[in-house]
């Protein structure tokens, strides 16, 4: 006779109940990481909002004192800063990390990732120096394409690793079913390997850019800032990061408020490119497409 | 029949390891030759050495001669890229490029290589490419669908028209039905008889029936060795090395 097993075990309830032990813990875990972020957004929303109007984005800054005006010298500056970094950094950036990735145990391309790993872990105000040294003094003054310059060296490291990254998921079957056509290798790369992990490396183009978004001390003394309408590459120029700092710790409750929706407007900003980044890709941040 | 390509003590490594060992072997022109023999004995590695993709693997090279009509495709001025517009190549899982359309699929290898086309131009290579893989009645009404909606065993066939459409003289064949389904696996073995009377086939394969229903010759190699090379008929019914005979009738190891 064969004796029938009892559904019901202790071992079950004891089952049961870890889980949802550890599946409350996980989810604790959760609300404690996105609590600061909403608290920033609420804050900033909270401070900020009420500052905003249209003269914010249409008007220059005002002296202390006088009520009004805007940051919309900063608004055009921060955009120019990282559209020339970015015409700096993203060739540089992607070339690199297609070659890092197609050329895996070369000594250059382990040079190479090894460099940008480096340059990820440089603090911003070093990097700031670094453009200093390089573009400031020899030309003599503050300048636009110096800010440009320094975002985009922190640009590039994470240009080049995210495209390395995408670019090895790109299955070897294309690579040689490409090459078993007749194309020549550095158009395989170009029109196959490339061309397919161009959501994934877009992915990674639009985080950086969002990044040096931000930034404010490697802008402190390259582009240094600019009360007035400049968007001469040779001649300073103002960010929205530099503004807000400025105003921040100025002792005006009008500049005070200023940064505030400064502040809020820069957080649209990278908040935009970021959903931009899923719009891109459908949501999936890792696939090549 | 004349011979197509002959290989003359065809030696392949990958960095030490040897992965095939003094290969001397004729495929005739217009045939299907079938490779034939248990995994890891060589075979996909011959056949990728046939049209210099052995290569492309880091730290793999090959030693020995490969002669297609007369001239040797490893003498030293033969530019690859040359040699495998003339000897293209299915693989075992389909690979149709995902960032293109199934029409742009079957002219990429034209389009890459340079070769200018206007539009009228495009659509015949892409309707006699796909008629000669016998998909055009299932997917000329979507041509601009992406080449991964199709079915594996379509985007097999899809993988066929896009290497005929540069004009092969020769067409290798990594197992290309492993991973397809009875149905479309007949498919493909109607086309490569089909596609014999144009092109030279070689076709590297897992099942014995396969080799038996479609080629006209069938080598068998074992552990990096070319062990018997013959007629289908002779291999599959009166094989003169006992090795061929334990493998062919499952009796090996």
């Amino acid at each position: 006779m064969v004796s029938a097993t009892p559904l019901v075990m202790g071992h079950y309830q004891y089952r049961k109940a870890k889980n949802l032990l550890m599946m409350g813990l996980t989810i604790f875990a959760t609300v404690i990481t996105l609590i600061p972020l909403f608290l920033i957004l609420g804050y900033l929303l909270y401070k900020g909002a009420s500052s905003l109007n249209l003269a914010f984005f249409t008007k220059l800054p005002t002296p202390v004192g006088e009520a009004g005006g805007g940051m919309a010298n900063a608004i055009v500056g921060t955009f120019e800063l990282v559209l020339i970094a970015c015409l700096i950094g993203v060739p540089i950036g992607v070339g690199a990390g297609i070659y890092v990735a197609e050329h895996r145990g070369s000594q250059l391309a382990n040079a190479v990732r090894f460099a940008a790993d480096v340059m990820m872990g440089v603090p911003s105000i070093v990097v700031g120096i670094f453009a200093y040294a390089l573009v400031v003094r020899p030309m003599a003054g503050f300048s636009s394409i110096a800010g440009s310059v320094a975002l985009a060296t922190i640009m590039i490291p994470l240009v080049t690793r995210t495209t390395e990254e995408m670019v090895l998921l790109v299955p070897h079957e294309l690579r040689e079913a490409s090459l078993a056509l007749g194309v020549p290798r550095w158009r395989t790369t170009i029109s196959i390997v490339a061309r397919t992990a161009m959501g994934g490396i877009a992915t990674g183009v639009i985080l950086a850019t969002a990044r040096i978004a931000g930034e404010t001390a490697p802008l402190l003394f390259t582009a240094f800032g600019n009360r007035f309408w400049s968007t001469s590459l040779t001649g300073p120029v103002a960010s929205l990061p530099v503004q807000i700092y400025t105003y921040a710790i100025s002792p005006f409750a009008d500049w005070q408020r200023q940064a505030w929706a400064g502040a809020l407007v820069l957080t649209g900003i990278v908040l935009a490119l970021e959903l931009g980044v899923r719009a891109v890709t459908g949501g999936q941040t890792r696939t090549p497409r | 029949m004349a011979d197509k390509i002959q290989t003359h003590h065809l030696t392949a490594y990958f960095g030490k390891v040897r992965g095939v060992h003094d290969i001397n072997m004729n495929i005739q022109e217009n045939q299907i030759t079938a490779i034939i023999g248990p995994s890891g004995c060589g075979k996909s590695t011959f056949v990728r050495c046939l049209n210099r993709m052995h290569e492309v693997i880091v730290g793999a090279y090959a030693e020995g001669e490969v002669i297609l009509d007369g001239d040797n495709i490893y003498a030293p001025e033969v530019d690859p890229v040359q040699v495998r517009r003339r000897i293209g190549m299915v693989f075992q899982k389909p690979t149709p490029f995902p960032t293109m359309s199934i029409e742009d699929n079957v002219a990429a290898g034209l389009k890459l290589n340079g070769v200018t086309f206007n539009k009228s131009e495009k659509e015949a290579v892409v309707e006699r490419c796909l008629k000669q893989a016998a998909l055009w009645e299932e997917v000329k009404d979507r041509l601009r669908a992406p080449g991964g909606s199709l079915s594996g065993g379509q985007q097999q066939r899809l993988c066929v028209a896009r290497a005929l459409a540069v004009e092969p003289e020769v067409l290798l064949m990594d197992e290309p039905c492993s991973a397809l389904d009875p149905i479309s696996t007949a498919r493909i073995e109607e086309l490569l008889i089909e596609l014999k009377a144009n092109y030279t086939i070689v076709i590297v394969t897992h099942n014995m029936q396969q080799a038996a229903r479609t080629a006209d010759m069938t080598a068998f190699f074992f552990s990096g060795d070319l062990i018997e090379f013959g007629e289908t008929r002779q291999i599959f019914t009166n094989p003169d090395r006992r090795e061929t005979e334990d493998y062919i009738t499952g009796r090996f190891g």
